[in-house]
């Protein structure tokens, strides 16, 4: 980057509160940032460290509880209390913003060409035909597919990568000075989020804008940025080059943060472990009902897939949303109906109804994504943990229960004497241990689990992931692991099933599949994901 | 488009079947019949009134009876009054009725999305406080409260609006009557928008929409508007019933000749053809504003499509 660029965008001691009933919040702490012309800049930080709340108060958008102090200025206009009127001639037209969700981010009730034709003509007064002109101009500048025939779209009918391309196209629609980037692709699949990362930075080098990129990622700020940020607790703790930050960090946060990546490896089990769960050409279909007179349709969410689980194995299974691998999850602990054959320690448990399934239950346990939804919020964690042993051990004491799960939550690394609280008052990766620890409490043989590690920030999944790989050590557990993160996947399975559309598309020893993939699937799957820098520079090779 | 409608109303056969199955051995089991009056009519009257109108029958060929009838668009004699068909006396009070209701209802869809988008916009200020104890109230208060107040307050101590009658469906008589039935459904109207009104503005596409420096009126209008009026459009089939069946009371309070007071009046005299032909005039009318509620919905909300 040029030395001697403008700063556009300066952000001073900065802060952020919100008023709570328990108080007043203070979210950002004085923070001070500054963009300089056609910069990249990266905000990196957990979730809560108020990254995404500094740029809501610089634009005016916090809600109705916050208020900022300390000044914001872009190109030596305040933005701090700038009348509506005032701030609204700045944003959409010189500072435009993307947002993470890609889904929720439109207005669902109008055309995408409405919604791109909106600030064009608010700040370009342009006329309806003009702006329709321009839109479709836009549209081709993000490469979206029948860009004529996408203005008239909505965006329900549009994917996930698609939607983030049209708020793209929104935000350059005005030609921005500086594009704020709130985690745009984290809620993408990776390599749609290569496409993504790939796009901005073409138009980047095109139009020049400044590019100021909030994120919790590493991976996409080393690829990406020019300079970063560090934030913790609403304060910046270290800034730099990126270069820099990422070969030479001086503070403890920064070095934990790049050391939070995933870690370990997990040798194949021996040949002669005994199967436990054999599951072969299992299919699942959706039915879509028809109404009384009209015709219902089918959709093959899992096809023909077999995979065998043998006592102490970890078969990773890996797919981009939609891929079928969660349903699979569900279909092999008979969840859901579906068909084929599952055989569980020589039993066929396939197409057993709930009571038949309840004996084997306590040995197939399983975990899910959410760790927010997935335990009931008015029930003590004391009760979650030992409402299985109601069912499975009927014969125990109440004193009997509280002990075991008092031991299960030692077991998980979490104080036994939080048994009497509820869930609302754990953290996100606390929360995932004790659904953990309702899996454990049943000493059981299988876990299916679905995406536990996703939810949650790299450094909390890294606690997850010791702990995973200690409890399957010490009660010689098997587990099903799903997950989009092909970097958690690569830790924990010994085994991984690569799924697409419902299809295993490749499949072997872990270290087979990640060191020499197969499929061109799998290796694009797994350039995205480890390789972003060299994905993204062969991308800005081809432009030149 | 077409084919859904027809799909919908061919759909509404059965319901209205089974409505019309239920009321009609429901009014056979309560006690009492037509011609019992205060004193006993001689025994061979009765006879003869039973035979005429088929009441010797057994209830089941009754029941077919009225069925064959039916399908052939004749809904019978009314046994009370004796001169008219029950089509004739429907004919005479549906428009007022359909008048009163179609106000009310667009008074209510009116005062409840101003309200309720006013009340969302100062929300927790004494602007929105008032506005929903406005709102529990309308709904707390029964009409049969409501009506005899207003009709005293503004017909009687004021006299600025006539208490009571249709006087030939002049404005003047319609204004008590509207904002009785009107009034609880602008408060759940307006309780509906401000509620889903408060979600929109919270929303992530209207902060998108914020973020591109759109102006306000946009925004609430344009954004947050059209997405806050989903729920109260799905409502819309339970206010017309509600309206209809609400104008029982109001038409029997101010006295308005509407089809509320035949059902009153029938139902109290065992008037079996007449109340069974108000019966399927007001599931008709229901079935009719569900099927336009859920057109309606589909055109505000593209994700919902018939075809």
């Amino acid at each position: 980057m040029e030395k001697m660029a403008e700063t556009i965008f300066d952000i001073r001691d900065i802060r952020v509160t919100f008023d709570t009933p328990d108080g007043a919040v203070e979210a950002v702490r004085g923070v001070d940032m500054h963009v300089k012309a056609g910069e990249t800049v990266a905000v990196v930080g957990e979730s809560g460290s108020g990254k995404s709340q500094i740029m809501m108060a610089a634009m005016g958008l916090l809600a109705s509880n916050g208020r900022a102090e300390g000044s914001v200025t872009y190109r030596g206009q305040e933005l701090v209390g700038l009348p509506r009127e005032k701030l609204n001639r700045v944003r959409g037209a010189k500072i435009t913003m993307i947002f993470q969700e890609p889904m929720t981010s439109l207005d669902p009730l109008y055309t995408i060409e409405r919604q791109i034709s909106e600030p064009l003509r608010v700040h370009g007064g342009l006329s309806a035909s003009a702006a329709r002109r321009r839109a479709l101009e836009l549209l081709k500048l993000v490469h979206i597919p029948e860009p004529e025939r996408r203005l008239r779209s909505y965006p329900h009918e549009l994917s996930g990568g698609q939607r983030q391309r049209v708020m793209i196209a929104m935000a350059l629609a005005n030609g921005p000075d500086l594009l704020i980037a709130d985690e745009p692709t984290t809620a993408l699949d990776v390599t749609i989020q290569a496409e993504i990362l790939g796009l901005l930075a073409e138009l980047q080098h095109k139009l020049g804008m400044a590019i100021l990129f909030i994120t919790h990622d590493l991976t996409i700020v080393e690829a990406f940025a020019d300079r970063v940020y560090v934030m913790q607790h609403g304060k910046v703790v270290e800034e730099g080059a990126t270069e820099q930050i990422f070969s030479r960090p001086t503070k403890d946060y920064t070095k934990m943060l790049l050391a939070a990546e995933p870690e370990g490896h997990k040798p194949p089990v021996p040949k002669s472990a005994p199967i436990l769960l054999d599951a072969d050409k299992v299919s699942v279909t959706f039915f879509a009902r028809g109404g009384l007179f009209s015709p219902g349709f089918a959709l093959k969410a899992v096809q023909d897939v077999t995979l065998s689980l043998r006592a102490g194995q970890t078969v990773g299974i890996v797919g981009e949303s939609g891929s079928g691998k969660s349903t699979l999850g569900r279909a092999l602990l008979q969840l859901l109906p579906s068909e084929g054959r599952v055989v569980y320690q020589g039993v066929p448990i396939q197409g057993f109804d709930r009571a038949a399934m309840r004996p084997y239950r306590r040995n197939l346990q399983m975990v899910f994504q959410d760790p927010y939804g997935s335990l009931s919020p008015r029930m003590t964690v004391g009760e979650i943990i030992t409402e299985g042993l109601l069912v499975h051990e009927p014969g125990l004491s109440a004193g009997q229960r509280v002990e075991q799960a008092m031991e299960a939550l030692k077991e998980v690394g979490l104080d036994p004497a939080m048994r009497n609280r509820f869930p609302h008052e754990f953290s996100g990766g606390q929360r995932q241990r004790i659904a953990i620890a309702r899996a454990v409490v049943l000493k059981p043989t299988v876990i299916v689990l679905d995406e536990p590690t996703s939810a949650l920030d790299r450094s909390v999944q890294k606690q997850i992931i010791t702990l995973l790989r200690r409890i399957q050590r010490s009660h010689n557990l098997s587990f099903i692991f799903i997950s989009h993160d092909l970097a958690v996947v690569k830790a924990l399975a010994d085994y991984t099933i690569v799924m697409k559309s419902g299809r295993v598309v490749e499949e072997g020893l872990t270290d087979e599949v990640f060191e020499r993939p197969r499929s061109d699937y799998t290796r694009d799957l797994m350039e995205a994901a480890f390789n972003l820098r060299q994905v993204l520079s062969r991308q800005a090779e081809a432009r030149a | 488009m077409f084919g859904y409608v027809l799909r919908r109303l061919l759909g509404a056969i059965p319901t209205l079947f089974l409505v019309i199955t239920a009321s009609f051995f429901l009014m056979r089991v309560a006690p009492g019949g037509p011609f019992d009056q205060e004193r006993a009519l001689e025994a061979k009257v009765l006879e003869n009134l039973n035979r005429v109108f088929h009441l010797d029958r057994p209830v089941w060929e009754q029941y077919l009876y009225y069925l064959g009838n039916l399908a052939r668009g004749d809904l019978g004699p009314s046994f009370i009054y004796r001169d008219f068909s029950v089509q004739q006396l429907l004919a005479n009070g549906l428009p007022v009725s359909i008048q009163l209701g179609g106000l009310a209802l667009v008074v209510a869809l009116l005062a409840g999305s101003v309200l309720g988008t006013i009340a969302a916009l100062r929300q927790n200020s004494w602007i929105d406080y008032s506005v929903t104890a406005v709102a529990t109230f309308g709904i707390t208060v029964p009409n049969f409260v409501v009506a005899p107040l207003l009709s005293l307050i503004f017909g009687v101590w004021l006299s600025m609006l006539p208490a009571g009658g249709w006087g030939g469906g002049s404005p003047q008589n319609m204004v008590l009557p509207v904002i009785t039935l009107a009034l609880p459904q602008v408060a759940i109207v307006a309780r509906l928008i401000r509620g889903s009104m408060i979600e929109a503005l919270r929303s992530d596409h209207v902060r998108t929409a914020r973020a591109y420096g759109l102006p306000t009126r946009m925004i609430v209008g344009v954004h947050a508007l059209r997405a806050a009026c989903l729920p109260a459009v799905s409502y819309l089939g339970p206010a017309a019933a509600a309206l209809l069946t609400g104008s029982v009371v109001v038409e029997t309070i101010f006295g308005l000749p509407g089809i509320g007071r035949y059902f009153v009046q029938g139902a109290l005299n065992r008037d079996y053809t007449l109340v069974m032909g108000t019966v399927i005039i007001i599931a008709v009318f229901v079935v009719v504003f569900n099927l336009i509620v859920d057109l309606l919905y589909a055109a505000l909300d593209p994700r919902v499509r018939y075809d």
